[in-house]
Order: C-alpha cells, then structure tokens, then sequence
C-alpha cells in the first residue's frame, strides 16, 4: 500500500478508529476502511473497456479503409441522419470544409475544423453511434467509418488502412489552438 | 452596528438610502419592528386598498381532503412548468431547464431540477447495475449498489450546473426571456453519497496515474476525463438528492458529483472509472465543452464554474405592481469557494450597495441575497455582483465579452447554446409602468 495514494479521510478513519475493527474481523489489514469493493479481472471488465486514449491506447485489433465505410455508413443508416455522404442531415455534417469565421464565437464546429485527435472519432462512433442501437458496430466497421469520415474531409489520402497503428498519428489540423483553461487543476 | 432605540427596534431615520434609486440598507432586513420616526411616513407606506371585515372562507367550514402516501403541492401551485427542448424524444439531446423565476431559497425541488441527457432516461434495475474502478490502480473493483450502501456517507450542498448555462447572455442584444431560458441548467441540491477518495484507496491508486476516465451506463455511455485532483478533494458518489433516492434523470442510482464543476463532467448512471496518466478527449470534451474564443482559439479543460449572480426577484416576468416597497432577491454561487459578498445596483451599475447575504454561505452551493428597495416609479436597472471567498468578482460585460466574445447576430432560438461558460451580470431594467426587460450595461 505504501507508494500508493491514501486520502486524508482514510488515514483518520484507519488511525482515528483501528481499536474499533477487530483482529478477527480483519483479514486483509483494511482497518477500519470498508473493503466492500469486488475484485474484478481486466479481462471482467473488457466488455465495458471501451475508452480510446490519444496515443491509441486502447485501440482494438482490426482496421478498415474510406472504401468499405462509405458502404458500412449506408448500411448502418448513419446517412438517415447524417445526410447523403455525410454531408449533413437532421444531424450534423460529418464531412464539411465548412470554416470557422474570426470573430464569430458561434462557428460551427465540426470534425475537420475543430476536434484536436483522430481517436476521438473512433471512440465516439463505437461508443454512440448508430444513435439507435449504441455498440453495434465490429471494430472493423468502426475503422472503416472512421477513415470514411478522415479520407472525405481530406485529412488521410483515400486508400489509408486506418488501424491502431495510423490512427493516433492522423494529424488534426486545429490541434495546436487549444488554451487549458485551469492547468493549476490538473 | 447603529441602533436607533433600546428595544432593538431601527429607526426609519435610520435607514438611510444607500444606493442610488432606492436601495436601502441591507440592516433594514434584521427581522426586528421599524420604529417610525413620525406619523407621516405611516401614511406614505400604506399601499392598495383598505382591509374589509374577515369572515370565514369556505374551506374553514368543512372536513379537509385526505392524506395520501404521497405528499403533493396544492393545485393552484403549477407542476408542469420546466421547459423541455425535446418534448417528442427526436434522436438528439434533451433538456428541461429549472425555473429560477418561480422558486426562492436555495434548494431545487428535485423534480425541478434541471436536466440534460444526451439518449434519454436509462430504466435502471439498481439490483443489477455495476461499477467498477479500473485502470492504473493495484486491485480493480466492481462495487453493488448494495456494497455502496454499507460505506460511511457524506452529505453536502452544492450546486450542478452545464458548462452551457447562461448561452443566451452571448447574445449581441439581450434576450427577452425568463430565467429559466436564461439561467435554467443550473440547479442546487443537497446530496448524500459515499466520498469516491474511499473507493479510489480501497483500489490503490498508481501515483502516476493523473485522471479519471469515468462513464455512465446510459445508451450514450457518456463519458468524460476528470483530473485525479479533484477525485481526491471532494468528489462524491452520490446515491441521494434531498434525502430520497436519486431522481431517474439526475443518475439513478448513482452519479459522480463534482463539486462546482462543469455539469457534463459530473456523469450520471456511473458505470466505470478508469484511472490513467492522460485525458482521453472524448467527443464532449473535445468539442462542445471547449469554448471557442473570437480569435477562434479555444478553452479545453474549462472545469470550474466561475462565481456567477443574478436577480431572481423581481426578474423578466414579473411585473411591478405599484411604486414603493419591494425585496430583491436572487442567488450567487461560485464553484471556487464560497460567496463572500453580493452587491446591488438599482441605477445600472452606478452606484452599488451590499446585500445581505444569507449565511450560513457553503462552499460552491447556491446562496440567496437580499436588499430593500423602494421603488419611486422611475425607470431603474436592477443587477447584482458576487465574490467569492478567493476574491474572484463577476466580471463586468464589457470586460466579458472583450476576451470571450459574442454573437455575431441576435439569438432568436432561446434554446440554443452557441458558446460555454458565461458568468457576467444580469440585469433588468424597470420602466415607469414597472415593467421589466433584459437589459445590458
Ligand atoms: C437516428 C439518428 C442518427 C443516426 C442513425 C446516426 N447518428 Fe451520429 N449523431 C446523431 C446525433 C443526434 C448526434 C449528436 C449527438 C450529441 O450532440 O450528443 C450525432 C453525432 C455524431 C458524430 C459527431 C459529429 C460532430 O461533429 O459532432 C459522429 C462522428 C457520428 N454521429 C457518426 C455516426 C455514424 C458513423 C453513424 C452510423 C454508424 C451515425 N452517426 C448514425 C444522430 C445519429
């Protein structure tokens, strides 16, 4: 336990109170702390581990290509709401060369003009998308949306394999004009 | 402190004005009798129409209803009154927004609180749902609802409010709107849960882990990065809202609250922890909840909901009835700290006065002020101030806009949100048939 972090309510809970738990009652030295958590396996918890980090942890076995996504995007119906070609529909553009305007603090947003990391995309439509049936799509499927979306707005060449290895290093163009807010929080 | 008489009375004389058109002074509120200094001003507050002779009302006279198992409001008190966005359930965000205007004191009802979801109400069985703590940290846990139960619980005041609340106020020209449309996503309550540095030292954190990647349940699984600092400082695993249950759309039957920050990061129906040494940037931090700034440069990581007021009463949806005593009232609160001092102005910022600041004031929880005003029957605008114990003060507009900017055009949809995170004043201006409109200064 010792190199790892201890709040300061735990040490007045083991401290404050250690006569209160008995030797008998304590098997695995908590104290007074409740130990009622479950351990669990990582490979438990794969189901749910779903999380894509930036420099592509996470990211699962598989690949796909603009190709293959412009016919999972048809099938899967995302052009119902994303418009034909995803240009924009009841939902917004997912390929757009639409700018943002100086001076106009309500420019839409949108993947190409905006978003800093390439992963987003992939953990986005494989955690929310299709709107209506959420964690439906196989990893390839996700990666072949993915460079659909990358290689429409121009951002990798059409015949790009996206895979955990390209992905993370998609280059996005409005990367570097993020200001942290609060960096004294982190 | 003056005192005017031994019996603890004030006198009027006493009361001198202390800001321009009609604020009084905020010792005028003590509770105690005014002792009046002379006939004359007895005459000069008396207002609308003498009393006639009282006679029972007819529901003096008869046997009362009879109680239910559920308590309910009186029928004249309208339930149905929060304003939704997506009233059919269209495959986009919902919101229902909490009506400021409406309420007084600082606790939200439950069912008024306001809320936003980004795939509807989840139906969860509290028996079968599951959370787990994971990542870099020495054990991985799964913890019950029925575990949870068992822990030591903490209970607390705070406010939740959406990194979009207050949208409207970007507008290049003042919406004519009620508080709830201009500051209805945010809502304070008092929640109890179990502290998550207890379950995060069960787990044993990796001292080089620096985040918390944590997500719901919900169809959206909705998820956002969190620094471990925070997790450590007073974030809570809520399992209560005004002590009953969690309601089904605040996270049933668990939410991580974030004490004064951004309400999309303090994620309902919480399913998994995952403990890291980098942020993930998912869709919601990477792109609603990092304002944009004119130079199109953005904020991300804008955790923290910067110290924020406004009148609630009177406000844009109230008229004034007749010139001469009124209470303004509104609310304050800061997600640094606690409010410290509220200021009044009733001439547009030229002149301001103190406000009596309802205590005891907790940190980053909704706080009420109140100042007497005597309203002459002249135009006047109303707005407040509020700092907070850091000495962080709500900036004025012009100073707002010049580094945050506005729209480029009016807002015409009252339920958009063009841009995060606004906390400048908010003012109303009276004219002389006591009418009240949106105004800037
Ligand atoms: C029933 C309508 C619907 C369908 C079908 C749908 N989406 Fe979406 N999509 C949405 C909505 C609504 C949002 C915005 C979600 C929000 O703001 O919380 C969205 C957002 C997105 C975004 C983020 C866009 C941005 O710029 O913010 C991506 C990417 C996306 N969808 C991809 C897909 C893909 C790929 C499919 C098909 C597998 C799909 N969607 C199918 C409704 C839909």
């Amino acid at each position: 336990m010792s190199t790892y972090r201890i709040s300061p309510l735990a040490i007045i809970l083991t401290f404050g109170l250690a006569g209160a738990a008995s030797a008998a009652d304590d098997k695995n030295g908590l104290g007074a702390r409740p130990g009622l958590g479950l351990p669990i396996t990582n490979e438990d918890i794969k189901p749910w581990d779903i999380t894509i980090l930036p420099d592509g942890t996470n990211l699962p076995p598989g690949s796909g290509t603009a190709n293959v996504g412009a016919k999972v995007f048809v099938d899967k119906g995302c052009n119902q709401c994303h418009g034909e070609g995803a240009k924009g529909g009841s939902n917004p553009a997912l390929i757009t060369d639409e700018k943002m305007t100086p001076g106009d603090i309500f420019s839409n947003k949108t993947i190409k003009n905006f978003w800093a990391n390439a992963t987003t995309l992939f953990d986005y439509i494989r955690r929310a998308m299709p709107w209506q049936a959420p964690r439906t799509l196989t990893d390839d499927e996700v990666y072949a949306l993915t460079a659909y979306i990358l290689a429409g707005n121009k951002l990798i060449e059409e015949n790009v394999l996206i895979d955990a290895k390209s992905l993370p290093n998609v280059k996005m163009p409005n990367r570097e004009n993020f200001i942290i807010r609060f960096p004294e929080k982190i | 402190m003056r005192n005017g008489n031994r019996r603890g009375g004030i006198n009027s004389a006493d009361i001198e004005q202390i800001g321009g058109n009609g604020l009084l002074h905020r010792r005028a509120l003590l509770g105690k009798g005014l002792v009046f200094a002379g006939a004359a001003s007895i005459g000069a507050d008396a207002t609308g129409a003498a009393a006639e002779p009282l006679k029972d009302a007819e529901w003096s006279t008869h046997q009362g209803k009879t109680i239910g198992p559920k308590g309910g409001l009186s029928k004249y008190e309208d339930l149905t009154v929060r304003v939704l966005s997506n009233p059919k359930g269209e495959p986009r965000t919902q919101h229902a927004r909490t009506p400021h205007h409406l309420l007084n004191g600082t606790i939200t009802p439950s069912h008024l609180h306001f809320t936003i979801l980004h795939n509807g109400i989840p139906d969860i069985d509290p028996e079968q749902h599951k959370m787990v703590i994971h990542g870099m940290v020495k054990q991985p846990l799964m913890f019950t609802l029925d575990r949870l139960m068992r822990y030591p619980m903490v209970t607390r005041q705070t406010f939740v409010e959406c990194g979009g609340n207050s949208a409207l106020m970007f507008s290049n020209e003042p919406v004519q709107q009620t508080l709830q449309y201009l500051h209805g996503v945010c809502s304070n309550s008092e929640w109890t849960g179990v502290l998550l540095s207890t379950l995060l030292d069960e787990a044993g954190v990796d001292p080089r882990a620096k985040w918390m990647i944590v997500e719901g349940a919900d169809t959206a699984a909705l998820t956002r990065s969190v620094p471990l600092t925070k997790a450590w400082d007073d974030a809570i695993v809520v399992l209560y809202q005004n002590g009953q249950r969690l309601m089904a759309e605040q996270g049933y039957p668990m939410r991580l609250l974030l004490p004064g920050w951004e309400g999309n990061m303090n994620i309902k129906y919480v399913r998994r922890i995952m403990i890291t040494d980098q942020p993930a940037m998912t869709y919601y931090e990477a792109r609603n909840y990092s304002p944009l700034l004119p130079d199109l440069k953005a904020y991300k990581f804008y955790f923290v909901n910067e110290v924020k007021s406004f009148i609630t009463h009177p406000s844009f949806g109230t008229a004034l009835k007749e010139p001469g005593y009124y209470e303004i009232s509104g609310i304050a609160y800061s997600g640094s700290g606690t409010i410290k001092r509220v200021m009044v102005s009733a001439d547009g910022g030229k002149s301001w006065a103190d406000a009596a600041v309802q205590g005891p004031a907790q940190d980053k929880a909704f706080t009420r002020f109140h100042l007497p005003w005597r309203w002459d029957g002249q135009p006047a605008v109303l707005t407040s101030r509020a700092i907070d114990d850091g000495g962080n003060i709500q900036p004025l507009r012009a100073d707002f806009i010049k580094t945050r900017g506005q729209s480029p055009k009016p807002m015409t949809n009252p339920l958009a949100f063009g841009n995060n995170h606004y906390n400048s004043l908010t003012c109303w201006g009276v004219n002389t048939k006591g009418e009240i409109a949106h105004v800037y200064i």
